[in-house]
């Protein structure tokens, strides 16, 4: 089946795009920062009737044209545009690719008489755009190239195989080519496409790069073009609207159950779980309620899913009603189909489900686990990680004698320093006088020389388990090389 | 008459306790340690964490999850969720200063309808009047130069300290106290005198 592109060209996108928001009756230019200074971007046709044109400085648009208007240009959020209408476009074929900032290819190929034919395809598309406010410029023809190449320049549609015959007498620049190649093929007299293609094509390729005859070629069918289609996004959101505003937790919660049962089914046949999601109210007054949730698990399963979210929905205040609801997963991971074990799947689920009530309370990133870490020196003997990324530690080793509490070494006062190797007899701590009564040591621990801590700057320590008769239990130690006694632990 | 210890622990479940005292860190280290499933540890971020590695005599660190609420309000409120969750064995949560009546009377409610026992580790006399047991904890002052004067061959120096377990309010029945030290090859407490009662 012989290829049919069409070519959509927007020659005012921005202007026109910023106009279909806000119109007015004026003069009127988009105007960007280019170049050191304020520039005209894009302009409506009253403007260019003024004389303006794209590049000019502000300054002197002004002065051409002094009842300019002008808004500032979003360069992304027109290209967030064309991209709507790529998604727009997908009516007519299900094949649209981005051309430039302000084009689209559509490949219509086997789909044109589903719209009645090809002129009946590109009148739909003209009078649809301009309904919507927008100019655009169309060109069909079998290859891409050709149908740029009218659009740009002489807007129609090339029967099959008559692609030359089109686009014979339009100048060089219908060919994509940089200004500069053209300027210099019009120096050789060669000024329209008919004439590149009669002159014998090792004399261009000798003296140009060999962009020339490529571009020619794909214009007229010879070397191949692909239309790259855009990503088919994946969105997870189901919306719900209601005939009458709702405002009752068990309507609400009745009708985010469907949202969340038709979510669960997409996720399912994805095969992937959401990690996080959004409940958003639309209240009559216009006004949004959202609820996030956070879950420890990805997970499609609806019924926890809908347990989850009851804190966060009854916490909402309904006002005069609800009258749309929109659940959108935020994040989503893969999540495979597994075989579970009754007992161990269910437990294992109430577990997530624990964490993600907390997370929801506290945040997710303070629900936390231990796991062992390879060191000897005691506060870095283990670590804390969020309990949503991870799973319990396997095994835990417990040789040595550790206190039930550590925290920063707190110097003992009342001792006489450094009067001993052995903890002293009486001192306080914490405006506490205790006395020893039993101690158990040494223990030495030399600090991981290879890092960098400052907590250890006093050198090696030697680590005494002390009870005292006041019945406490501390974890001392001594530090030989620069002699004072600290507390850092507690057993208990 | 004195009151059989293993009358009142382990402790009653579904229920809210609280423990005091120096050594209440231990307590609920042991509770943790007997508890089936997984321990909700519940603690203010000012505060550091419990020491996994001095846990691990009493109670595998694996089976603990950390949870660090900012203020009295959310980790009472953290304890009440976990607790009404049903998902853990047992909850512990350490509370800095004093509970009312209406909040340990929540969490007691929340552990009833969750069927999970609660721990609190509170401050002295910040207890609240809902709970069930509360219990003082603390070390029993080693007699000085004992150090080799602990009897039996079995055990290691963590076996031979002993502490001082007060049941300072019983909701059903009478209080007494006991000296008592962990076996933790046997993983469990065992009673080494009565010390009232």
């Amino acid at each position: 089946m012989q290829r049919r592109i069409v070519s959509l060209w927007f020659p005012r996108l921005a202007a026109e795009r910023s106009l279909r928001a806000r119109p007015v009756d004026a003069p009127f230019a988009l105007t960007l920062f280019d170049r050191n200074s304020e520039r005209i971007h894009d302009l409506s046709p009253q403007a260019e009737e003024a004389g303006l044109q794209r590049g000019m400085t502000l300054v002197h648009a002004r002065s051409f044209c002094p009842g300019l208007l002008t808004r500032p240009a979003d360069p992304v959020a027109d290209q967030r545009f064309l991209r709507l209408l790529a998604r727009w476009a997908t009516r007519y074929c299900p094949w649209v690719g981005l051309d430039g900032n302000d084009g689209l290819f559509l490949d219509i190929t086997g789909s044109a008489h589903l719209m009645g034919g090809e002129e009946a395809l590109c009148d739909d598309i003209r009078a649809r755009l301009a309904r919507s406010g927008l100019t655009a410029r169309l060109g069909l023809a079998d290859t891409p190239g050709t149908a740029w190449a009218l659009s740009r320049f002489a807007e129609g549609i090339a029967p099959s195989g008559e692609a030359l015959a089109r686009i014979g007498p339009l100048p060089l620049a219908a060919l994509r080519l940089t200004d500069q190649t053209c300027t210099s093929l019009e120096r050789l007299g060669i000024a329209t496409v008919s004439e590149l293609h009669n002159i014998p094509r090792a004399t261009v390729a000798r003296r140009y790069d060999r962009n020339v005859l490529h571009r020619l070629d794909q214009a007229l069918g010879h070397s191949p073009e692909q239309i790259s289609p855009l990503r088919d996004e994946q969105t997870f959101s189901v919306r719900i609207t209601l005939p009458d505003p709702i405002g009752l937790l068990d309507d609400v919660m009745a009708a985010s159950r469907r949202l969340i049962d038709h979510l669960c089914t997409r996720l399912d046949t994805m095969q992937k779980g959401a990690r996080s999601l959004r409940l958003t109210f639309r209240r009559v007054d216009q006004e949004d309620r959202s609820v996030e949730l956070k879950l420890a698990r990805p997970m499609r399963d609806a019924e926890r899913i809908l347990t989850l979210f009851e804190r966060g929905v009854s916490g909402v205040d309904a006002g005069y009603g609800i009258d749309m609801i929109r659940l959108e997963a935020l994040e989503v991971e893969p999540l495979g189909m597994r075989q579970l074990d009754r007992a161990e799947g269910r437990e294992k689920d109430s577990i997530a489900d624990l964490i993600t009530q907390l997370g929801n309370r506290v945040g997710l990133e303070n629900i936390l686990r231990f796991q062992p870490v390879e060191s000897h020196i005691p506060e870095h003997s283990f670590k804390l990680v969020p309990a949503a990324v991870s799973h319990p530690a396997e095994s835990w080793p417990h040789s040595r004698t550790r206190p039930l509490r550590l925290f920063a070494p707190e110097p003992i006062s009342g001792s006489p320093a450094g009067a001993g190797l052995e903890p002293p007899p009486r001192f306080r701590w914490r405006g506490r006088a205790l006395t020893t009564s039993r101690a158990e040591g040494p223990e030495r621990i030399t600090p991981a020389w290879w890092e960098d801590n400052d907590s250890w700057a006093h050198g090696l320590r030697d680590y005494w388990r002390v009870a005292t008769c006041q019945g406490q239990n501390l974890w001392l130690f001594h530090t030989p090389q620069n002699p004072a006694w600290f507390v850092q632990g507690e057993f208990g | 008459m004195s009151l059989p210890f293993s009358s009142v622990y382990p402790l009653k479940s579904a229920r809210a306790h609280e423990v005091c005292g120096d050594a209440g860190l231990v307590f609920a280290a042991i509770g943790a340690g007997l508890a089936k499933g997984p321990v909700v540890w519940i603690s203010e971020p000012r505060l550091p964490t419990v020491n996994p590695e001095g846990l691990a005599p009493y109670c595998d660190p694996g089976k603990l999850l950390i949870t660090r609420a900012e203020g009295q309000l959310n980790v009472l409120a953290s304890a009440e969720t976990a607790l009404r969750s049903g998902a853990a064995g047992l909850v512990v949560a350490e509370v800095g200063s004093a509970i009312g009546l209406t909040e340990g009377r929540r969490l007691q409610l929340a552990a009833e309808a969750g069927r999970t026992t609660a721990l609190l580790v509170i401050p002295e006399g910040a207890g609240s009047n809902a709970a069930e047991t509360r219990w003082r904890c603390s070390g029993v002052p080693a007699p000085a130069g004992s150090a080799t004067a602990s009897p039996g061959p079995r055990q290691n120096s963590h076996d031979s300290t002993l502490w001082r377990w007060s049941l300072i309010k019983n909701k059903i029945g009478t209080l007494s106290e006991w000296v008592v030290r962990w076996d933790a090859a046997s993983h469990r407490v065992i009673v080494v005198s009565e010390a009232g009662g």
